[in-house]
């Protein structure tokens, strides 16, 4: 059986795997990556970020059409949904990048395989891995040994996934019919992007959160307003809510659901779990080499993000930390910089986390709720896109800048966007906080207007009370 | 607490350890003398800043760099908030950026930077607002040492790296390679450097000491009993020379850059010999002191550079230099420029020579003089004028000491 030999072996090309693979050809490794899915780019690419936002973009055109361009002065009647070419269109943005990928690995020099691998344990301190595939079965070997597996929806018990009626978030990105009423089970960032992608293409969307506050990980005041923004466009949020059951009936599916006032009915065409993801190292053997998950299915890794096991690492979601693409690539970067001996690090309190709903909503930095638990001496500083020159015009103006900073130096902690166009603002947030940035200096700094930015310099003036325009 | 090496100068940026005062493991009192280290230029002692158990990280001999941790005080008595060890991941949107107890505020890639060239950020003066530490402001790595693999590595790294063994070139048996001290390593470069970015010539002459020897023995006894430090040759050479710096202002000055900076005061530097090497320290305004204030200064010198006790404020600035191979017997000899200086006096051995005087041969005590000057900014007749002019004064004192 031929066996290659590498220096490093990526297992999963996500946006974990495939920025690692890159990074350590660069430093000059021999670097195979395995991947079972046939394209490469993993689920960000295939079946999450990606063709999310194109679905996303797409819907907001179309709810943008029918909503909102009468208060700009332009009538269109007879705007239709062409559904197919939506997901054509998604498809072709996918193609794209997934081909992308393939490019850069082929550029680098990087050996890609396609199939599940299957740890084998290590022999004179090489790891060994074995590609289990549908024709034949390969052998691997490497100093080095990646793990960047990623995650998958969580099941629940009582709500098995048929793809039919009981669909998880890679189904409600194909869906090829609007659904009429689309029960969402979970708040969170998945359920509210899709819920509300299906809401604008004219679906009856109600969200369920178990919690009392949507986005569970966020900002209470951010929550609210994106809750009550959401409400205005038409989706149905009841939060404090648990799905206990659903039955086939006559009528469609009917959803047994308990809320702070008891039980209600609610009948539905098709129910979107998207309560939370599970990091995935199912089928790679880790027993062979003595590794464990742990309660979150997750690898223990140290700074090296090496695991127990001396060869074997571990980034992305399946390593401990938030679950998000960024995350996993810069991670990635890290990894593959300190294995050829540089002292690379991650600031895991400057990574921004953004849910791009309408209006978007990103953080970075400290929760005002965690800085309050520590007894951290604070000032809040926020500004309302409503006073925003630029958001008027764009006709956008729901939503706030909040800056956190402590105290007594004015050093920004946390920033926390709803609104317009968050996505982007967070990058200048976020900038500030790798920096070290105090409110003083984005006071010192000028930015251009009118730009949406500038909401930022408000909100971080708002902090000494010396905001302009509030 | 950590025993950290401290900055003791601009250009230093490596030390070796001298000696350990205590003992690894001793318990230490505060303001207790724990250690001499060796720089480039002076010594340094270190003092405990806690009192507690010494434990010793670096040991004599060994070269570190400055920031480098050498030692700890643990301060059993005193509980220490311990930084809990950064997880790579919490929950919650992380914690990192807690602002107490931190290092001091700097940029992002700085952390990294300062990691793999061993620099203690503490250590590190930020150049940004309120001190925030700048990638500019880390001490730039010293050759190849820590060079990140960034281009393409012929051999990629295993997980753990093993330093490949230090190949030494193998030596003749009869021989002995000892490592150069940081002295002896401060000194190369810098006469080196002297060799290749001046542009050095050197003038010679002779001075008859016929005078000068006749009028300190005269006085010789005197002047002892009265400044108690005796009166030697090298007061005169340096209030000639100070004078005559003061007449041919380009031989006192030094190149910056395009500029020419010429020098209104007059430090001059006299090279004394120590155990470790050459030192130059300062006497300050030459020009200003009395005789007997040089003789002082220059044997004060003479005596701490025997044991290493000179500061570094000591030993930096001066304008010129003067170098007297005479006390080891030398006759003839090209001294080398002290840059940013730009010229330098030799003196050397007075003999007892056949010369002319008046159409006869008689015998002079006779010494050599050479002035090596860098050509860029001293012109070669105003190199030769001001060794006359040195010469002059030392051939006729009154003059100096008339102030004709």
């Amino acid at each position: 059986m031929p066996e290659q030999s590498y220096d490093l072996i990526v297992i999963g090309a996500g946006p974990g795997g495939y920025v690692a693979a890159i990074r350590a050809s660069q430093l000059g490794l021999k670097v195979a990556v395995v991947e079972k899915r046939a394209s490469l780019g993993g689920v960000c690419l295939n079946e999450g970020c990606i063709p999310s936002k194109a679905l996303l973009e797409s819907s907001e055109h179309y709810s943008r059409v029918n909503h909102e361009l009468v208060e700009h002065g332009i009538d269109i009647s007879g705007a239709s949904l062409n559904l197919a070419q939506m997901m054509t269109r998604k498809q072709q943005i996918i193609d794209n990048l997934t081909g992308g990928i393939s490019g850069l690995f082929k550029k680098n020099g990087i050996d890609a395989f396609t199939g599940q691998a299957k740890l084998s344990g290590s022999q004179t301190g090489r790891q060994t891995i074995r590609i289990v595939d549908d024709t034949e079965s390969r052998e691997l070997s490497a100093k080095t040994l990646l793990l960047a597996t990623g995650s998958e929806a969580i099941e629940l018990p009582h709500l098995p996934f048929d793809g039919e009626t009981v669909i998880n978030a890679r189904d409600a990105l194909s869906l090829n019919k609007v659904p009429e009423r689309l029960l969402v089970v979970g708040g969170g960032v998945i359920g509210l992007e899709l819920g509300s992608v299906w809401s604008r293409l004219g679906a009856q969307v109600t969200v369920v959160e178990m919690l009392p506050q949507i986005l569970p990980q966020s900002d209470p005041q951010l929550a609210q307003m994106l809750q009550r923004s959401l409400k205005k466009q038409g989706l149905q949020i009841l939060t404090k809510t648990r799905l206990d059951k659903f039955d086939l009936t006559d009528a469609g599916l009917v959803a047994t659901l308990t809320t702070a006032k008891g039980e209600q009915q609610l009948s539905c065409d098709k129910i979107l779990v998207a309560t939370g993801r599970r990091a995935q190292s199912a089928g790679l053997g880790l027993e062979a080499v003595g590794l464990q998950v742990n309660k979150a299915g997750q690898l223990e890794v140290d700074e090296n993000y090496q695991t127990k096991v001396p060869g074997i690492y571990a980034i992305g979601d399946l390593a401990p930390g938030p679950m998000l693409a960024h995350k996993a690539s810069e991670e990635g970067v890290v990894f593959a910089e300190r294995l050829c001996g540089q002292k690379s690090t991650l600031n895991y309190g400057a990574i921004p986390a953004v849910t791009y709903t309408w209006p978007e909503v990103a953080s970075v930095g400290r929760s005002e709720a965690g800085l309050k638990r520590e007894q951290i001496d604070y000032k809040a500083g926020k500004f309302f896109f409503a006073a925003s020159g630029r958001a008027l015009c764009n006709g956008t103006s729901d939503g706030f800048v909040k800056v956190l900073a402590a105290a007594e130096t004015g050093r920004i902690l946390g920033i926390h966007i709803v609104g317009p166009h968050a996505s982007e603002l967070i990058a200048e947030a976020t900038t500030l906080i790798s920096f070290g940035g105090s409110v003083q200096d984005v006071a010192a700094i000028c930015h251009a207007h009118p730009t949406l930015a500038e909401a930022l310099k408000e909100a971080a003036l708002a902090v000494n009370k010396e905001a302009i325009h509030s | 607490m950590d025993i950290i090496i401290p900055q003791v100068g601009e250009s230093i940026v490596e030390a070796e350890i001298g000696e350990w005062f205590k003992k690894d493991g001793e318990q230490v009192t505060k303001d207790d003398l724990l250690l001499e280290i060796e720089t480039e230029k002076v010594n340094v002692e270190l003092n405990a800043d806690a009192s507690g158990k010494l434990t010793i990280l670096a040991a004599a001999g060994e070269t570190v760099k400055i920031g480098a941790i050498i030692g700890q005080i643990d301060e059993t008595a005193a509980v220490t908030t311990a930084p809990t060890t950064e997880q790579p991941a919490t929950a919650e949107v992380a914690t990192t950026t807690e602002p107490a107890a931190e290092p001091p505020a700097a940029n992002p890639a700085v952390a990294k930077l300062a990691a793999e060239r061993n620099i203690d950020l503490r250590t590190v003066k930020g150049s940004g607002r309120n001190g925030r530490i700048l990638v500019d402001d880390l001490p730039a790595a010293t050759t190849a040492e820590t060079e990140p693999p960034i281009k393409k590595a012929a051999a990629p790294p295993t997980p753990a790296p093993v330093a490949a063994p230090q190949k030494k070139p193998l030596d003749d048996p009869r021989s002995e390679r000892v490592p150069m001290t940081q002295i002896r390593k401060k000194i190369a470069e810098r006469l080196l450097m002297a060799r290749q970015q001046t542009a050095m010539l050197t003038t010679f002459n002779e001075i008859d000491m016929n005078r000068v020897i006749a009028l300190r023995s005269s006085h010789k006894e005197v002047f002892e009993k009265k400044h108690g430090v005796p009166l030697g040759f090298m007061s005169f050479f340096v209030k000639a020379c100070a004078e005559a710096l003061k007449e041919f202002t380009a031989v006192n000055a030094r190149i910056d850059g395009n500029d020419i900076v010429y020098q209104h005061f007059y430090d001059i530097g006299i090279a004394v010999g120590s155990k470790r090497g050459l030192v130059v320290p300062i006497i300050r305004d030459a020009d200003r002191l009395h005789f007997d204030q040089i003789e002082t200064i220059i044997r004060d010198y003479a005596l701490r550079a025997g044991n290493g006790k000179l500061t570094l404020d000591e030993l930096t600035g001066g304008t010129f230099t003067i170098s007297n191979g005479g006390i080891y017997g030398s006759v003839l000899s090209t001294p080398l420029l002290n840059p940013p200086q730009s010229a330098i006096l030799g003196m050397h051995a007075i003999q007892d020579r056949a010369v002319v005087r008046d159409g006869e041969v008689v015998v002079r005590p006779i010494m050599n003089i050479a002035l090596s000057y860098d050509h860029r900014i001293i012109d070669g007749k105003e190199a030769v004028n001001f060794l006359m002019r040195v010469k002059n004064y030392i051939e006729d004192p009154e003059e100096m000491l008339l102030e004709m």
